[in-house]
């Protein structure tokens, strides 16, 4: 079990984790460069700081037109059809019974009554699962990856999984997506864009971007080719289900069919077929709800997590699913291996990381999860104290958030210092992993920002060649790329795109020589 | 109950006698009104109908009360003595027993315009009690409203039209109406309230067995089915995988098949092995071949059919808007493609292997049977566009039988700089394939019909345009675009199946594929991919066909049909996404057309 007594002290005050090379990570001023060998690795990767105070705030906080109206009263019978259009049959009993027409007194009264009895229903379904008593904001910052989502200027950040191209969400609700080998920033806005909560690029596909907004899942088709830096809103598709909102997260399949998303107010996590937009519940009461969705790697199974202390693994092809309540709280966040074969969670109110593991995946085993009969706790996070030439520094705390990398070497943990303590801060904890053929986790070192700043997202580049490439977005807006140079152990040449074109002329003329070498 | 059962039983039998895997889209009003009056459809409706009745009377027999009986004792009491009561009959047992053959009747309607014989095929695979749990709650719900809708039709319908089977009944039976109750077609005969909740349940009760019956059959009938690769034993060979695809069996056949392709590709490594390995003895990859080659034909029977269609839009915009020329001119491009597909399918086919040949030959096939039945039966419609029929007679003289590059006459009297290019194109690959063709024959025959083929054309848009100045003719004959680009697609989802299936095959075989199987078919793949998306996105940019799938309301009627371009559309690049990923760079040894490397290059690139 690893434990943070055994990492490296953090770097000293001032300095910024830059990268890690020979197996140490590397900190110093931000102005120092990387070694001559790989500095056009990251020449053309775009290093962004967006200051909240550059975006501009909500121009409008009232969701409808009304207030620019002159009041001017309706019939009854014709404001609770309006009602009953706009909000349905709670809008109706509130205008019934807060109609001014007198000769109404027994329809004022039951449709109170009614009310109260929606009232009390309700809250009854609030003390049975408490998050629902939250208003939705508060729900998306309550569960969304980012660590102070409500009020960091980037809420969301996900790397396209085959090109260097990245999408951040921003406080005003627009996305932003960077190209390194492009200077156009499409500036994606939306009417229906609202309190965006994470952000997903469709697999196998150009530019197909899925966003999860307060009211529904908007799937832009971006154009990779066009010049336009403001995409048309036509551009976008509405996916929308009836009480599925907000969406807090989204996973697509790693083979680009399926999209994923999840609403902590809604027990079905729906399946789309995003391009004829049918969608598929899969229901499964109990949770009240589903925070966080993780689809492994291979295509195999799906993480769920919900708002109480119970998170689910489906199996993606039969669709049946394993329940793993778990003792203290809710399941915070997880990542999968790349093989699909073993899955690191963290849970809300333990500092640990607890790694399940699961059966090889093959076929033949129809409608079975295959996981083992417990986790095992693999990494204890709680608070140490590091004796650094500047002072003592406590670390520790709850997991946040995590990304492994896609190669498997590289695990990053966004840790939450403990409240109380007014000296421990967030801080992201690197680990190097194994997974094969003992699961290994060993430490690495901590990463530093600029003096206060505080990391918000964690992502790993998906296709990075010299090792891995991680990308922290701060909370000062600062968006910056670590670089971990290493061999990968297990794929010499990592994956098999990247393996060297040995002799193969791209030439016609040779009629009968061998497509590809013999692997 | 046990009438019950039977009613069941019947409706069941109707279900597997009706289903269908691609719906029949009817393009314009009068062809919804011809399948209304078709023979079978009016034996299902009247079956329906009486089966409707049956139901209604098991109701009204169970609710006992005042439902039970077609003859109840009269209320009216002039007659004094006891003993001889009179009979009288009971207008409310009428009144069920009629809406229950009209809900049946109603329902068979339903059926047929909602397509409801169309098995949609799930996007996901769950097992069959999930599904059937998942399905209920918007069964019942729908079923509820429906029945709803039905009650307010059966007052409207007994309103107006009551007194005739009354009429009837008191005629034949000998029941009179009883004088002091209110006669149920009048206002406030109508307004029991008892009455119509007992129509409303009876309504529910019937369309919720109905549908359930209906969804089970759906549920059992897209199950995925597993078929084997490998025969284990010889008399189980009819029933594998390869052989299954290259006959032609009844078409849910082959989209289990299909379907059972697309998930041995993604999920069992086992399976995939059986595709890639060799025949023993022999050494040849037949299951391979088998299945790539069925995949590839799927492919360009669509090419061929969305070429056929744009030509005959391109004509259509020509006479709207004199600017798409453009349009024109890029399907020369397309044509180009084929073309040179074909005749480098042709150079190949001296020098690889056997299957070639008749990969040329299969999809010459489609090209003939399109251009002269195909054509005659997608413009049937007599007062569509005058260019589109001219368009569908110069292709049929171009056809192999009428036409040959010999024939001056034929380029001459294609006005379109592009017909001459498919004619050029046509006739080409006809001489690749034939090239024992009499000169002087054929010649001669195609100058022969063409004369009295123009008489016939100007006698025929005489009429047309003398009929289609008639507003109510022109309502029944119009035809809906959209329905009409629908009908195209109808049968896409084997085509989306196939696309997965073959695309996972030729990703897995990366790393799989010990033989080397796959190498030898990849630049056909990838050569017939590269042609299909030219063409679907071409398809995409036509006037009038939407970007966009149109909303769907979450209703239990399955719509998905009508959105199946879509799921292509997304699919096909998919598809070829997949392929590049995994192969990468190792694509630029592979012999494809100039066109094709710039086009594999933009996919490499991910900048499609």
């Amino acid at each position: 079990m690893c434990s943070l007594a055994l990492f490296p002290p953090p770097p000293a005050p001032g300095d910024v984790s830059l990268y890690e090379f020979n197996n140490a990570l590397v900190s110093g001023r931000l102005y120092e460069t990387l070694p001559l060998a790989f500095q056009d690795q990251l020449a053309d990767l775009p290093v962004l700081a967006i200051p909240k105070e550059t975006l501009k705030a909500h121009s409008r906080l009232e969701h409808s037109t009304k207030p620019a109206f002159i009041h001017h009263q309706e019939t009854l019978w014709k404001r609770c059809l309006n009602a009953w259009r706009d909000v349905g049959m709670c809008g109706l009993l509130n205008e019934i019974a807060g109609a001014e027409e007198e000769d109404l007194q027994w329809m004022k009264r039951g449709s109170r009554w009614a009310l109260a009895l929606c009232q009390w229903v309700s809250s009854l379904h609030g003390s049975l699962f408490p998050h629902l008593s939250l208003c939705s904001e508060d729900m998306i910052a309550e569960f969304s990856q980012a660590v102070d989502w409500a009020g960091c200027s980037i809420r969301a950040f996900a790397w396209h999984p085959h090109t260097s191209k990245f999408a951040v969400a921003l406080l005003d609700d627009s996305i932003r997506v960077y190209n390194s080998s492009s200077a156009t920033v499409p500036i994606l806005k939306h009417r229906l864009q609202r309190s965006v909560a994470a952000l997903a690029w469709k697999p196998l596909c150009a530019s197909i971007l899925a966003v999860a907004c307060q009211s529904c899942v908007l799937v832009w088709h971006l154009d990779p080719t066009s010049l336009s830096t403001r995409p048309s809103s036509g551009c976008a598709q509405v996916l929308a289900h009836p009480g599925h909102s907000p969406v807090t997260s989204l996973a697509w399949a790693p083979s680009g069919e399926m999209l994923l998303s999840a609403s902590p107010v809604d027990t079905a996590m729906l399946v789309w077929d995003v391009s004829t937009e049918n969608c598929v519940p899969l229901q499964w009461f109990g949770g009240g709800g589903v925070t966080y969705l993780a689809w492994s790697p291979d295509g195999s199974r799906v993480l769920a997590a919900t708002p109480s202390a119970v998170f689910r693994v489906w199996e993606a092809q039969m669709w049946t699913c394993e329940r793993w309540p778990t003792i203290k709280g809710r399941c915070q966040t997880g990542c999968w291996s790349p093989d699909g074969s073993r899955l690191l969670f963290t849970v809300q109110g333990e500092s640990v990381i607890y790694s399940l593991s699961f059966s090889e995946y093959s076929g033949e085993l129809q409608g079975q999860v295959g996981g083992s009969k417990t986790a095992s706790i693999v990494a204890d996070l709680s608070e140490t104290g590091f004796e650094t030439l500047y002072g003592e520094e406590r670390i520790g705390g709850e997991v946040h958030s995590m990304a492994w990398d896609p190669s498997g070497e590289r695990l990053a943990a966004v840790i939450r210092g403990s409240p109380e303590a007014a000296e421990s801060r967030t801080i992201v904890a690197v680990f190097r992993t194994r997974n094969s053929p003992v699961f290994e986790l060993l430490p690495c070192g901590f990463l530093q920002g600029e003096p206060g700043a505080q990391p918000q997202l964690l992502a790993f580049h998906p296709c990075f060649k010299k090792g891995a490439l991680l990308t922290v977005c701060w909370s000062t807006g600062r968006i910056s790329h670590v670089p971990f140079f290493f061999v990968s152990a297990q794929f010499p040449g990592l994956s098999p795109r990247h393996s060297p074109v040995a002799a193969l002329s791209s030439s016609a003329s040779v009629r009968e020589q061998p497509l590809f070498s013999e692997l | 109950m046990l009438l019950l059962s039977v009613v069941i039983l019947i409706i069941s039998i109707f279900n597997v006698e009706f289903y269908a895997v691609v719906p029949s889209i009817p393009c314009s009003r009068l062809a919804l009104l011809g399948k209304i009056i078709h023979p079978r459809q009016v034996i299902h409706s009247a079956v329906h109908a009486i089966m409707g009745m049956l139901v209604a009377w098991c109701a009204a027999v169970m609710t006992k009360g005042k439902f039970q009986f077609l003859a109840v004792p009269c209320t009216a009491s002039e007659s004094l003595d006891g003993a001889v009561q009179h009979m009288c009959l009971n207008e409310y047992h009428l009144f069920l027993l009629l809406s229950g053959a009209f809900m049946g009747y109603s329902y068979s309607l339903l059926y047929l315009v909602n397509n409801m014989n169309y098995l949609p095929f799930p996007i996901i695979q769950q097992y069959k009690y999930l599904r059937f749990r998942r399905s209920l709650p918007a069964l019942v719900k729908h079923s509820c409203v429906e029945s709803l809708y039905l009650v307010r039709n059966v007052c409207v319908a007994y309103y107006f039209f009551g007194y005739i089977p009354r009429a009837w009944i008191s005629a034949t039976t000998d029941l009179h109406a009883d004088s002091k109750l209110h006669p149920l077609d009048t206002l406030t005969g109508l307004l029991d309230l008892s009455l119509l909740y007992h129509t409303w349940l009876c309504g529910i009760f019937l369309l919720i067995t109905w549908h359930i019956a209906w969804l089970l059959f759906k549920i059992y009938a897209t199950e995925a089915h597993h078929f084997p690769v490998q025969p284990t034993f010889t008399e189980e060979t009819d029933q594998c995988l390869p052989k299954i695809l290259n006959s032609n069996p009844p078409l849910i056949i082959k989209f289990l098949a299909l379907q059972d392709l697309m998930l041995l590709s993604q999920y069992s490594p086992v399976r995939r092995q059986e595709v890639f390995s060799l025949s023993q003895p022999g050494g040849h990859p037949h299951n391979w071949t088998a299945i790539s080659k069925e995949c590839l034909n799927l492919f360009r029977d669509l090419t061929q059919k969305l070429i056929m269609q744009q030509e005959a839009a391109a004509t259509n915009g020509r006479v709207k808007q004199p600017s798409a020329g453009e349009l024109g001119r890029s399907l020369i491009s397309s044509e180009a493609a084929v073309s040179e597909e074909m005749s480098f399918q042709a150079q190949r086919s001296n020098v690889s292997r056997a299957h070639m040949p008749s990969l040329v030959k299969s999809s010459l096939l489609p090209l003939k049977t399109l251009s002269t039945s195909d054509l005659g039966s997608s413009f049937g419609s007599p007062f569509s566009s005058p260019a589109l029929n001219r368009q569908a007679g110069i292709l049929d003289l171009n056809s192999p039988w009428h036409g040959s590059v010999q024939s001056p006459h034929v380029m001459r009297r294609g006005p379109k700089l592009w017909t001459s290019s498919s004619d050029l194109q046509m006739n080409g690959s006809h001489q690749e394939s034939f090239p024992v063709i009499s000169v002087a024959r054929v010649g001669n025959e195609a100058i022969q019909p063409s004369f009295i083929y123009t008489w016939l054309q100007n006698k025929q848009e005489q009429v047309r345009s003398f009929l289609s100045k008639r507003v109510l003719i022109m309502y029944f004959f119009s035809k809906h675009p959209e329905a009409s680009i629908q009908a195209i697609f109808s049968d896409t989802q084997m085509h989306i199946w196939a696309l997965e299936g073959l695309s996972r095959l030729v990703a897995a075989s990366f790393t799989e594929d010990r033989f080397g199987v796959v190498q030898t078919t990849l630049p056909a793949i990838l050569n017939t991919l590269l042609t299909l998306q030219e063409v679907v996105d071409k398809h995409f940019k036509l006037p009038h066909a939407s970007s966009k799938p149109p909303r769907t309301s979450g209703s239990l009627m399955d719509t998905s049909y009508k959105t199946l371009r879509f799921a292509l559309r997304a699919s096909l690049k998919t598809a070829i996404y997949r392929i590049t990923t995994t192969f990468g760079e190792h694509l630029n040894a592979v012999q494809v057309s100039a066109e094709h490397k710039k086009r594999l290059q933009q996919f490499l690139e991910f900048k499609e």
